[in-house]
């Protein structure tokens, strides 16, 4: 990177740090207020501590993985449709 | 004092003086044609207003009720935002269009019976093709006409549709249709092109990523929305859009985390959401449809509002893979921002827009004893979370330094999205507006201490689900290429299903010819034979043998006269 153009708030590792951490942080107290605040839940499974956390983590792991493997059957060069 | 002016016959006006107006006065122009809109529909009565008769039917061009008057509100907004956004484009057909495309959309929304939601039809189709086709690029002008044809056959099914339901019904007013008869089915299936169902849903990410990087402004609020429209005065409690809407919440979302192209995306994740709106009108409760139309309603402005600041990247960069983006949050600060705010809207965060419609038609599918569909939708609503709210503004703006320097987007563009942004978060913190427009009653609040705290935690957890994944490298690389879809059957498919055809038809065909040419041929010289110049029967006979023959018969009748 040219040494005389402005670091920008994320060129600083720490920064990113920062963020990472305060997300963890996040998700902690999240799942700690579960204890706290009573959730309205029509389902059993809705009412187990920590569940919108984990169905939602759970979820969005299945279908990134879940993508890349469709990668493998759907995926073509940019070109397809214009070779005849 | 009311009005019953048709709020489409402002745009059609307005787009016949911007088409002969040039500069700064077009451009006072063409805002000036949503704000006055805005005002008339202020004033617009209610009721069937304007009716007339054609033929044998009762044609109501404009019906305002709660349904129609909440979604033509959402259209100009739209429509304001989409000309704002495009204000500095000298293009006369791209403003003209535009324009025109609204005026369609608006019209149709109006229609109080399906002759004319026919004609309107089929006026966005044709309206709304010269967005993509003012790309000017050989692969705009395929897209495009594929698009053509898709939108108009929507329209030829559907006027098909009203035909047959004439026949059984004798009425074409535009009520509940339903699906009892061949007719409603037809219908159901013409709006279900134009809503993007699970199938028939190619030529949306077909086109729009194709489109202008204005053009698609418009193109993501109205054709969708117009059918989300129709299928909740149409179509409300059918059963099967419950599933067909599940459906498309979930598959769009796995070829948006794969695809490389950031409007592409965006149209996967617009299906998405139309399918939270189709879900709400199968369950068809009065929770479920306030939660569809204020859904649609939100949707809109902040679906505008990612495609602005995608458009905007586009127009200042010339790029739009996530391959090519990058680190932009450096150049286009504003930009960046007004994008999280429309992220954050999309994904439902408390305090923006999304979470105050969306969670409705949640609340009805537990209400109404779905929990499979249920869990599909909060599947979707992490996954949208995940590629919309997340993977946009972090490919575009942050990511790998692309080490792209560009200026901040023009004024007009950030006048848009800021209108946008501000809409999203004033709607979010003060939904009342919003739900006092809602065809039924609302008694809902989205606040409760206990959803605020679920939906935070499926997303927060969502967000450390996509840190997780790419700390650790399993995230799956931006890539160049493209990711085949449904539009596979009728782009490769059934072109080599015709090759094949021919391949295999041809040799016979031509076989089959060349036999029917040679007995042609030999017909044509046995006539010849006998026929001809020199056949015998060609012979002129001279008059004498006329005289001979008439002598004859004469003679027979002598003979004959004197024997009777």
């Amino acid at each position: 990177m040219n040494s005389k153009e402005k670091r920008y708030l994320f060129d600083n590792p720490r920064n990113v740090k920062v963020l990472i951490y305060s997300l963890y942080v996040v998700c902690a107290v999240l799942v700690g207020l579960d204890f706290v605040i009573h959730r309205h839940s029509e389902y059993a499974v809705e009412a187990w501590y920590g569940f919108y956390g984990v169905y939602g983590f759970v979820a969005c792991v299945f279908l990134v993985l879940a993508a890349k493997e469709m990668r493998k059957i759907v995926k073509r060069e940019e070109t397809y449709y214009d070779d005849k | 004092m009311t009005s019953s002016l048709a709020p489409f016959l402002i745009f059609y006006v307005g787009a016949g003086l911007a088409a002969i107006t040039r500069g700064r006065l077009r451009q006072v122009l063409l805002l000036a044609v949503p704000l006055v809109g805005g005002l008339n529909l202020f004033y617009l009565g209610r009721g069937d207003l304007v009716t007339f008769g054609l033929f044998d039917y009762d044609l109501i061009l404009l019906r305002v009720d709660k349904l129609s008057f909440l979604f033509s509100i959402v259209f100009h907004i739209a429509a304001f935002l989409g000309i704002l956004f495009a204000l500095h484009v000298k293009d006369t057909t791209q403003h003209v269009s535009g324009i025109l495309y609204a005026g369609s959309s608006i019209g149709a929304l109006f229609a109080g019976d399906l002759i004319t939601l026919f004609i309107f039809w089929e006026m966005t189709a044709i309206t709304s093709v010269f967005l993509i086709l003012a790309r000017k690029s050989a692969t705009s002008q395929a897209t495009g006409m594929r698009y053509l044809i898709i939108q108009v056959m929507s329209g030829v099914i559907l006027l098909a549709g009203v035909l047959v339901r004439y026949q059984q019904t004798g009425s074409v007013e535009f009520t509940f249709i339903g699906l009892d008869g061949p007719g409603g089915a037809l219908i159901l299936l013409a709006f279900g092109i134009k809503a993007a169902f699970p199938l028939l849903h190619s030529w949306l990410v077909d086109a729009y990523p194709e489109a202008t990087p204005t053009g698609t402004i418009f193109l993501s609020a109205f054709t969708t929305k117009l059918a989300v429209y129709a299928l909740a005065r149409g179509f409300p409690g059918t059963e099967i859009l419950i599933y067909i809407g599940a459906t498309m919440t979930a598959f769009p979302i796995f070829y948006a985390v794969i695809e490389n192209d950031l409007r592409k995306v965006l149209s996967y994740s617009l299906i998405n959401q139309v399918g939270f709106m189709v879900t709400g009108i199968g369950i068809g409760t009065t929770l479920a449809l306030n939660g569809a139309v204020s859904h649609a309603f939100a949707h809109i402005i902040y679906k505008a509002l990612l495609f602005m600041s995608m458009g905007a990247v586009m127009f200042r960069t010339g790029k739009i893979n996530g391959t090519d983006l990058g680190g932009l949050y450096k150049s286009m600060p504003l930009t960046s921002i007004f994008c999280i705010i429309g992220a954050a809207s999309i994904s439902a965060f408390p305090l923006f827009s999304g979470f105050v419609a969306k969670s409705m038609v949640l609340a009805a599918a537990v209400e109404e004893g779905h929990p499979i569909v249920w869990m599909v939708l909060l599947f979707a609503s992490a996954g949208v979370f995940h590629h919309s709210g997340i993977k946009i503004p972090f490919f575009a703006f942050f990511a790998h330094d692309s080490g792209i320097r560009c200026k901040e987007a023009p004024f007009n563009m950030l006048a848009a999205m800021f209108v946008a942004a501000f809409l999203c978060i004033a709607i979010g913190i003060y939904p009342a507006p919003l739900y006092a427009l809602l065809p039924a009653a609302v008694n809902f609040d989205p606040y409760t201490a206990g959803h605020v705290l679920a939906q935070a935690q499926l997303l927060f957890f969502s967000a450390l689900a996509f840190t997780y994944l790419k700390l650790s490298g399993l995230y799956p690389p931006e890539m160049v290429g493209i990711n085949v879809d449904a539009e596979w059957s009728y782009r490769r498919l059934l072109p080599s299903a015709v090759r094949a055809f021919i391949a295999t038809f041809g040799p016979i065909d031509h076989a089959v010819r060349h036999l029917a040419m040679r007995g042609t041929q030999r017909v044509i010289v046995w006539i010849f034979r006998h026929h001809g110049p020199e056949g015998v029967l060609a012979a002129t006979m001279p008059s004498g043998a006329m005289v001979l023959g008439v002598v004859s018969v004469l003679a027979v009748f002598l003979v004959l006269y004197f024997v009777s």
